[in-house]
């Protein structure tokens, strides 16, 4: 058969650079996907990985003392600075406790019982947690405040004189009623994965009601708890609105790095930049104390029986339909007031009796371009969140190789990184162009409310991509491809439109948590890119509550409408995120 | 229409090498099936046919043209994929019409087209549905039409009926043969199960280790099976010892049990050890004690048109013996029967089993 010369031959032919890949040269070859995953580079490199090096370059390099730790000597040192940082560990820790206890309760009554209006109490959890969480604390004080309906009502009538709700417990209390609804979402599609049967053979073995739940239930849903929990903790534990309107004296890490950097704007702001350091610092440990907790109770499960639903009768009925509801009611509570006083006459601070739209005038008339903001700047941004989903994804996934895990990852770091820090990161790196070279002097511009958007908000939409694509096998492409099709043509023609359902999906979502966006716009907007979520808050700080109340409204249908859309073309009437 | 020709075909997958040094020739027009235990590199050779695997070495040729180094949106190839592969987001006719159109072809002829193979596969009343409205055999038919639509030079299919339930996949190779046939396309078919191979093919390559084994007609290999390999994979054969050795100036073998059978054929062979391979129905069982063996029924398994038995030598070996069944037969574990072989019938090898003495001129 095969002749030595063309064994030779053959051996001659070995390309070492061909040794894997699809493709016949894996020599590097200018293709869609290199250019692609270049320009995909370049713009990460121009507005993350330039403006948070930045910011660690500023943390340790002063012009006048050259490379210093004083920044963060000054921060450690001085416990008015590090007991913010205590603080926040305990608010953020508090609140996740309450959380998780608050949303894997509801989450196991929703999966273990049987009763009315489960499609509406999940519809409104959803809403709860998609409003920015300060909002939830204005109208918290206007509720449970000094001056609250509430508090005064409970006065006058029975003489009893409500708890201070300002600082630590307001803030626990807010964070933990905004936060719960992510951990009933995670928990809530991790009982679907649960199998009857495993609950069925834990009550043979003996072992039911609320041992059952402890021994069974909870650890198969803890891989699931471990990741809400991550990202309740960082959710509270960036959030800084809450504190800033709640907290009064109790001062949170979030705070202290704003309020440093706001008091040294045009100066020197080496201190903010040492905070923000801090914050990216706190953030990537616990993200990867995480991962490896989650590691070590990753399994999969897969069901093909899920738990039913059990009918409960007396006492058991009326306690399912109490905590279910009440949970559920308190949580939109500070919404449904804040619909309630947007309709009321207002001056200032104070409700006047009588109702009337006269908020909602004032709002349009007053804040107008700030809900035409609110449409076009996330509108651009979610535009370059779905085009650079498409093609991370498809990097990520299909074109696997350094450059593009590279990309991967660095698209997943804002998913961490709290806002407030990317909002300095940006403010201080772009005041004189990029390296102070002129170029990109983007400070102040719609441009860069719409990339600092977009850079925050792209997992969420890369996330569904990604799972998207993997539900596609690669035959298909092949096919195409052999059908003729180049590999642009089956790129667009094929991939992307199979891929649509999940990108839509990814982009409602980014889109709902782009018009509630407070961290990173309050510091980059102007009067021209102010945004309604800004707006809301700089109303309520200057005390104009009927703007704020009218304003919070409009939002909230921004919202609602949007999660319409969401549940409709993705065809679920939840959200997993 | 076209010949394909590999020669020195070398595949490396991450330093392994899976495929070291393969030739073969398919003609045109032909249903060659690439036949072999599961990792053999089956797939492999397939994808590297269609450009979806790279080529480490050799050279791969359509008639006269290398395709090596071209795209496989430019091999001109029809695919059918295992997992059928049809595009979910568009309907039948669509599906069929998708290569056309990348052909650049007018309107009414990729209507047109599409329509005439929509009906070669009985499937142009579904021409509308979404492809979830369809079955997995119907899904293969879009996908059989989709391939053979755009006129390929070669048609390629990787376990085309490896998803379907065992009536519909006699059923689909049947229909797969006779289209095949009808186009007269050269076809190159992936398979682990050799009754389809049988079934269907021309010719058959017995793959083992990245390394062709045997290319034949399916009667060459299962009744000249090149190697001890190909003898035990096609087909159920049981594999006894014996010597060769000349006896009065004829070849003879012997076996451990004693019975000799002299082998004419074989006069040319040097007297060595030797491996016999005896297809189960090969033995015949004869009233005669004279120039038979005898041997001890075991077990036996009555299958309706046959009888498997498990019958032990002398020597104490086990060996299969397939009869056919008929309604007097009665034989039991424990009864002695006798066997005479047919010297034509059975393949001796060289005692590593790499050569088929029988074959060697
Ligand atoms: N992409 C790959 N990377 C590394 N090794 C591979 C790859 N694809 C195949 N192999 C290896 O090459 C060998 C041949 O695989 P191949 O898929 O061609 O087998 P096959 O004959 O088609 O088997 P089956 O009948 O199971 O489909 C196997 O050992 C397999 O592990
Ligand atoms: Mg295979």
């Amino acid at each position: 058969m095969a002749t030595k010369q063309n064994e030779l031959n053959g051996l001659a032919k070995v390309d070492p650079t061909a040794m894997a890949g699809p493709t016949q040269k894996k020599r590097f070859r200018l293709d869609i996907w290199s250019i692609s995953a270049i320009v995909i580079l370049i713009t990460y490199v121009l507005f993350l990985v330039y403006p948070v090096g930045n910011l660690l370059k500023q943390s340790v390099f002063t012009e006048t003392s050259g490379l210093t730790i004083e920044n963060f000597t000054r921060f450690f040192s001085m416990s008015y600075y590090s007991g913010t940082l205590f603080n926040s560990f305990k608010v953020s820790i508090t609140a996740t406790v309450f959380a998780l206890i608050l949303g894997i309760l509801l989450a196991y009554l929703f999966a273990m019982f049987e009763f009315r209006g489960k499609k509406l109490l999940r519809i409104l959890i959803i809403i709860a947690s998609m409003s920015a969480p300060f909002i939830g604390a204005y109208s918290w004080i206007l509720l449970l405040g000094r001056s609250g309906l509430i508090t005064r009502s409970l006065s006058n009538l029975f003489g009893i004189q409500m708890p201070d709700i300002y600082g630590f417990s307001g803030i626990v209390l807010v964070f933990s009623l905004q936060l719960f609804p992510l951990i009933f979402l995670y928990v809530n599609g991790a009982f679907k994965s649960i199998d009857q049967s495993i609950l069925e053979a834990a009550e043979g073995m003996g072992v039911t009601g609320i041992n059952r739940f402890f021994k069974v239930v909870l650890p198969l849903l803890m891989p699931t708890v471990l990741a809400g929990a991550l990202l309740v903790f960082m959710r509270a534990f960036s959030d800084f609105g809450t504190p800033m309107l709640i907290g009064e004296g109790y001062r949170t890490f979030p705070v202290l790095i704003y309020t440093e950097f706001i008091s040294e704007v045009g100066g020197d702001s080496a201190f903010a930049s040492a905070l923000a350091v801090i914050a990216i610092f706190i953030a990537l440990t616990i993200f990867f104390l995480q991962q490896m907790v989650a590691l070590k109770y990753s399994f999969s499960m897969n069901s093909l029986h899920p738990v039913r639903t059990k009918k409960v009768s007396g006492f058991k009925k009326v306690m399912v339909y109490v905590i279910s509801y009440g949970v559920v009611f308190t949580a939109v509570l500070p919404q449904l007031y804040l619909v309630y006083t947007s309709f009321l006459n207002t001056s200032g601070m104070v409700f006047q009796p009588g109702y009337s739209l006269n908020s909602y005038r004032e709002a349009f008339s007053r804040m107008g371009n700030s809900i035409i903001n609110t449409i076009r700047i996330p509108l651009l941004a979610i535009t370059i969140v779905v085009i650079f989903a498409v093609f991370i994804s498809y990097l990520a996934v299909r074109r696997r190789n350094p450059l593009t895990a590279t990309i991967d990852t660095l698209s997943m770091i804002p998913y961490i990184v709290p806002g407030t820090v990317l909002g300095i990161a940006f403010l201080t790196s772009y005041n004189t162009g990029v390296g102070g070279t002129g170029l990109l002097t983007i400070t102040g511009t719609t441009f860069i409310m719409v990339v600092s958007l977009a850079v925050r908000r792209l997992p969420y939409t890369i996330r569904s991509s990604v799972a998207a694509l993997h539900q596609i096998s690669p035959s298909i492409e092949e096919a195409a491809q052999s059908l003729g099709s180049s590999k642009i043509n089956t790129f667009f023609r094929i991939t992307v439109p199979m891929m649509m359902p999940g990108i839509i999906a990814g982009a409602i979502l980014s889109w709902i948590t782009m018009i509630s966006e407070l961290s990173t716009s309050i510091l980059l907007y102007t009067v021209n890119t102010r945004t309604v979520t800004v707006a809301i808050y700089t109303e309520v700080i200057r005390g104009n509550y009927g703007i704020a109340a009218a304003l919070s409204t409009i939002l909230m249908i921004f919202t609602v409408l949007s999660l319409l859309l969401f549940m409709k073309v993705s065809g679920k009437d939840e959200i997993s995120l | 229409m076209s010949q394909i020709s590999i020669k020195n075909a070398k595949k490396i997958f991450d330093e392994t090498v899976v495929i070291p040094d393969l030739n073969v020739s398919i003609p045109e027009g032909s249903l060659f099936t690439l036949l072999g235990p599961s990792g053999c590199g089956k797939t492999t050779l397939l994808r590297m046919i269609a450009g979806f695997n790279s080529i480490e070495g050799g050279d791969f040729f359509f008639n006269e043209n290398r395709i090596n180094d071209q795209d496989p949106s430019r091999r001109n190839i029809g695919m059918v994929f295992q997992n059928y592969a049809i595009f979910p987001h568009l309907s039948v006719r669509e599906n069929v019409e998708f290569g056309l159109k990348q052909r650049k072809l007018k309107k009414d002829e990729v209507r047109s087209r599409a329509e005439k193979y929509l009906r070669l596969i009985q499937m142009e009343e579904y021409m509308d549905r979404k492809p979830e409205q369809l079955s997995g055999g119907q899904q293969q038919r879009v996908a059989l039409a989709r391939a053979l639509a755009i006129n390929p030079d070669v048609l390629l299919m990787d376990e085309p009926l490896s998803n379907l339930d065992a009536k519909l996949r006699i059923d689909m190779r049947q229909a797969i043969r006779e289209i095949q046939r009808e186009v007269g396309i050269t076809t190159v078919y992936v398979t682990h199960d050799q009754e389809e191979a049988m079934a269907i093919s021309d010719q058959i390559a017995v793959m083992k280790g990245g390394v062709i084994q045997q290319v034949g007609k399916p009667k060459e290999l299962y009744h000249r099976p090149a190697n001890e390999f190909v003898a035990t994979f096609i087909g159920r054969t049981n594999m006894l010892d014996a010597e060769l050795d000349m006896v009065n100036g004829v070849p003879v073998i012997t076996f451990e049990n004693g019975y000799s059978l002299p082998m004419p054929k074989l006069t040319h062979i040097e007297p060595q050890n030797v491996r016999i391979s005896i297809r189960p129905e090969d033995f015949n069982r004869v009233e005669s004690v004279e120039e038979t063996f005898g041997a001890v029924i075991k077990d036996s398994i009555y299958l309706g048109l046959n009888t498997e038995y498990m019958v032990e030598l002398s020597n104490g070996k086990f060996i299969q013996v397939t009869e056919e069944s008929s309604f007097d037969e009665d034989l039991n574990a424990g009864d002695i029967v006798n066997f005479k072989i047919n010297p034509n019938k059975i393949n001796v090898y060289n005692s590593e089993g790499t050569i088929n003495l029988t074959e060697v001129r």
